[in-house]
């Protein structure tokens, strides 16, 4: 998917340019707004700014997909949820006391954070494998599709498991530990979070700038060009797709613990949408965009949804705004053209 | 005889009922340049085609250096020796001439799947695609995006990106299309220059550089190699203008 | 297990793969035509589904409603493809998808904004609520051989339309050469206009008509829509020919295995289990498939590029 209209800027790179003020100004506005209601003691806009950094993540992880490898998933709904069911499971078991393999080998649930994180990270990995493993083998139009109907198959599996919860979901009825830290307290949480969304944006330049990342950029600008190169686009695309989906399964983890509960609605192809319009609302292949974009939406929905029931109404206007007018996001609208060296 | 880099031998493609490549076979031996020509629609695109490994043929073998690579993929051929360029640019647009040959230098240089080393910070890949760019005459204009530079010049980087994979053998696909008359002659005397290092098989439309060019001339006509010889023979075979004759009747 | 319950769940999958035809058909149209992706084809389903059971309550004729649910879901295709569709054919599949994803949202909180949550019901007309005596099958509903009736006479009409008159000429001629049909004079505004509405009056028949047998609801577009891109990824996109071979095949795969499927694993484990396992595995068999035959032929089975 080849964006024209990115035409690089002459190398005249000064140290601070607008695109990396507005990427500090808004870490910052992140970091201010739970601060500020930490200390009056509003635990639900520390909330809010957890729901809105757990975005984020979910879409900077798409981003690395469709801004770096040019990977348009409309599935990845399908990662948020996997993560997602991955700490309600663990949980489900730990507070049960009960085996989630029983024979051949003992697998109990656990409550450790950490732990739900890698498995859930490992998870993704394979099913975005698999699934990426199919889908790439199709370009353009036929990979948003597959990579949609393979988000819509987990989605009705999980409807139709009744082991965990079906169609009603599964509460988790406390919220997992972290060593050290009490993960209950919802600053310490929102801390947890904003930490491993710097964690996962820095992880996801340095990718970007790597030789991998080199070549995953050209297979999104040209993938003639990379196999005449000598690199075979398949598995490069593939190894983007499953780094993508990973850090999308951790926003889910994240998610479930932020909500107390996990059900099929994470893996449902709404979802699939709103990380996608996280991710365009701040500016495709925008380091920080769906920071931007996930905080909008988020926003958007409290504080229009307060005010009208029918904010999804704005929301379809909005987007179509940016679509159709404003093609580098609201990063691209502030801070203009992306650069490149 | 020496023996050649790059063999193809007995190919066969069809599309349905078309039968596009019929019984092709031929070779570029060291220090050579191998002209394939032939009208439009003769089936040099789908005969290159195989010879890079977008197109699978029915039958036929195509080998680099004595092995047989008829079925592996375009990026293992290239790392296995075949430099080609296009005859429509395939480059990366948006990034910088040396962007797009530091590509071919990473790949030339091993494994992709490199994580954490930052490309802009490493010294080795940046200046090898530097001097590739200076070699085929673009030293200056390293970093400046390819959709900035003129037509020529992207050539010139396509030319350097084949040529940082350090081939035995170069397919270039029209590479004079569109330069103009002092372009033409720039790229032709460059190409007398490596054909010392690298044999190329050439496809091309300008016949002027074709004759001053090629040792020896394949001429294609309906998929079919209806000639293979010195470009004498060429300029001298009925069956040659017969066949452009008719084209343009 | 009888024969003539296989005969009946054979006819309600064709029933229900035919209807999806009408859904895949025009997205396949479209697709061809005009290479855009639309999400917003089920909010037509669903303009298509609410515009006929407005009209059957007010005028009390289904029939009348059913020419209403058609000419809504035309008028709201020709709507969007003139304000907003138009401006993403040169666009990249990525914005496609958001703004027609946009659409759907838009077209969901208006028509909640005009209707409410609650779903609305639609009567079968008198004439068509009977049953019927089939070989075999003792009553088998009228109505659904009625929906697989008028589908074939859909798929038949399209045949006739695309492959017998000058309007199908031109779409053909779209669809192969976009320069040459402006070249030859034809105004392609116009006729990208038509052939979304097309697409969108079928969608919406489709949506009156399959809005009878369920409800009428906010939503009742989108899972159908994504059956339809399944149907239209098996088939090949831009193939009608593939879009019927398709929605048949989905058509009976999904209603024969969610029947049968169950029924298969109790020869292997015990009951509940196989009621669950059976639920689960056969609410993923489309997509399975799809992944076979993806495997194999990575652009559908009846690529109209090929």
């Amino acid at each position: 998917m080849q964006r024209t209209d990115a035409v690089p800027q002459p190398a005249t790179l000064p140290g601070l340019n607008r695109e990396t003020i507005v990427n500090g100004m808004v870490v910052a506005a992140l970091l201010a707004l739970p601060l500020w209601a930490f200390s009056v003691g509003e635990d639900y806009y520390v909330n809010l700014a957890s729901l809105i950094t757990i975005f984020a993540i979910a879409g900077v992880g798409l981003n690395f997909a469709i801004g770096q490898g040019g990977m348009v998933s409309f599935g990845h709904a399908a990662f948020f949820g996997i993560g997602g069911y991955t700490t309600g499971v663990a949980a489900f078991h730990s507070f049960e006391e009960t085996l989630f393999i029983a024979a051949p080998l003992a697998v109990s649930g656990t409550n450790q954070m950490l732990l739900i994180w890698v498995v859930a990270m490992a998870l993704c990995g394979i099913a975005a494998l698999a699934i990426g493993a199919i889908s790439l083998r199709t370009e353009g139009v036929y990979f948003i599709m597959i990579t949609l109907a393979f988000a819509q198959m987990i989605y009705y599996f999980a409807i139709s498991w009744p082991a965990y919860g079906g169609e009603d979901g599964l509460s988790i009825y406390l919220r997992n530990q972290l060593p050290v830290m009490n993960a209950d307290h919802p600053f310490t949480f929102f801390s947890v979070c904003f930490v491993l969304l710097l964690g996962v944006i820095f992880i996801s330049a340095h990718l970007s700038g790597s030789r991998f990342g080199a070549a995953l950029g050209a297979a999104r600008m040209n993938e003639t060009r990379l196999a005449t190169s000598g690199i075979n686009p398949f598995p490069v695309k593939l190894t983007g797709f499953v780094i993508s989906a990973m850090i999308t399964g951790l926003a889910g983890a994240l998610f479930a613990e932020l909500n107390g509960f996990v059900g099929p609605s994470m893996l449902s192809w709404h979802r699939s949408g709103e990380i996608m319009v996280f991710v365009i609302l701040g500016g495709v292949g925008r380091l920080y965009g769906p920071v931007v974009g996930a905080a909008l939406f988020v926003l958007l929905e409290t504080y229009i949804g307060e005010w009208t029931e029918h904010w999804q109404l704005l929301l379809g206007f909005a987007l179509l705004g940016v679509v159709l007018f404003a093609r580098g996001g609201v990063v691209g609208l502030i801070a203009g053209k992306p650069r490149h060296d | 005889m020496t023996k050649p880099v790059l063999e193809v031998t007995g190919l066969y493609k069809s599309y349905g009922a078309l039968q596009v490549t019929r019984n092709v076979s031929l070779d570029l031996k060291p220090n050579e340049i191998h002209a394939l020509i032939g009208p439009n629609g003769a089936g040099k695109s789908t005969l290159i085609g195989q010879i890079a490994g977008w197109i699978t043929p029915d039958e036929g073998a195509v080998f680099l250096n004595g092995e047989d690579v008829t079925h592996e993929s375009v990026a293992s051929r290239s790392r296995k020796g075949l430099g080609r360029s296009f005859q429509v640019s395939s480059l990366a647009m948006e990034i910088s001439a040396r962007r797009n040959v530091m590509l071919s230098v990473q790949a030339s240089q091993g494994s992709s799947f490199r994580f954490w080393k930052q490309t802009k910070s490493d010294a080795g890949l940046r200046d090898t695609a530097g001097s590739w760019l200076q070699k085929v005459g673009l030293g200056g204009r390293e970093d400046i995006a390819v959709s900035e530079l003129s037509h020529g010049e992207r050539r010139q980087v396509e030319v350097a990106c084949a040529l940082a994979l350090r081939p035995k053998a170069l397919l270039l696909d029209e590479p004079m299309a569109g330069l103009g008359p002092a372009g033409s002659a720039q790229l032709t005397d460059f190409l007398e220059e490596i054909r010392r290092e690298i044999p190329i098989l050439l496809i091309e439309h300008d016949m002027d550089a074709v004759f001053r060019l090629a040792d020896r001339i394949t001429v294609l006509v309906s998929g079919e190699a209806i000639l293979s010889g010195s470009v004498d023979d060429v300029r001298s075979s009925a069956l040659v203008r017969e066949a452009y004759l008719g084209e343009e009747a | 297990m009888t024969a003539a319950l296989i005969f009946e769940q054979i006819l309600n999958g064709l029933q229900s793969g035919l209807a999806l035809f009408l859904m895949a058909a025009g997205l396949t149209l479209v697709f061809g035509v005009m290479g855009l992706i639309n999400l917003a084809h089920g909010s037509l389903y669903m303009v298509g589904a609410f515009c006929c059971a407005w009209v059957t309550q007010q005028t009390g004729s289904f029939w009348l409603g059913l020419g209403g649910g058609v000419s809504g879901a035309a008028a709201a295709g020709a709507l969007i493809e003139m304000l907003v569709i138009r401006r993403l054919y040169d666009r990249d599949h990525l914005d496609q998808v958001l703004a027609t994803f946009a659409l759907i949202l838009i077209f969901s909180e208006g028509t909640r904004m005009v209707f409410g949550s609650m779903p609305l019901y639609l009567n079968i007309p008198a004439a068509l609520s009977g049953s019927l005596t089939l070989p075999g099958v003792e009553a088998y509903p009228v109505y659904r051989l009625f929906i697989l009736g008028a589908a074939l006479a859909v798929a038949v009409l399209l045949y006739i339309l695309i492959a017998k008159t000058r309007l199908g000429m031109r779409i053909r001629a779209g669809e192969s050469d976009r320069e040459m049909i402006a070249a030859l004079g034809v105004d392609i505004k116009t006729l990208y206009t038509i052939v979304f509405a097309l697409g969108a009056a079928i969608a919406g028949l489709s949506g009156a008509l399959v809005g009878a047998l369920r409800s009428v609801q906010v939503g009742m577009g989108e899972p159908v829509l994504i059956l339809a891109f399944v149907t239209i990824v098996i088939g090949g996109i831009g193939s009608i020919k593939g879009a019927l071979i398709g929605s048949v095949l989905i058509g009976l795969v999904d209603t024969l295995g969610r029947i049968f499927l169950p029924v298969i694993l109790k020869f292997f484990m015990e009951n509940a289990s196989a009621n669950s396992v059976g639920a689960a595995l056969s609410s993923m068999l489309i997509y399975l498939l799809m992944a076979g035959i993806l495997a194999v032929k990575p652009k559908g089975l009846f690529n109209a590029a090929n």
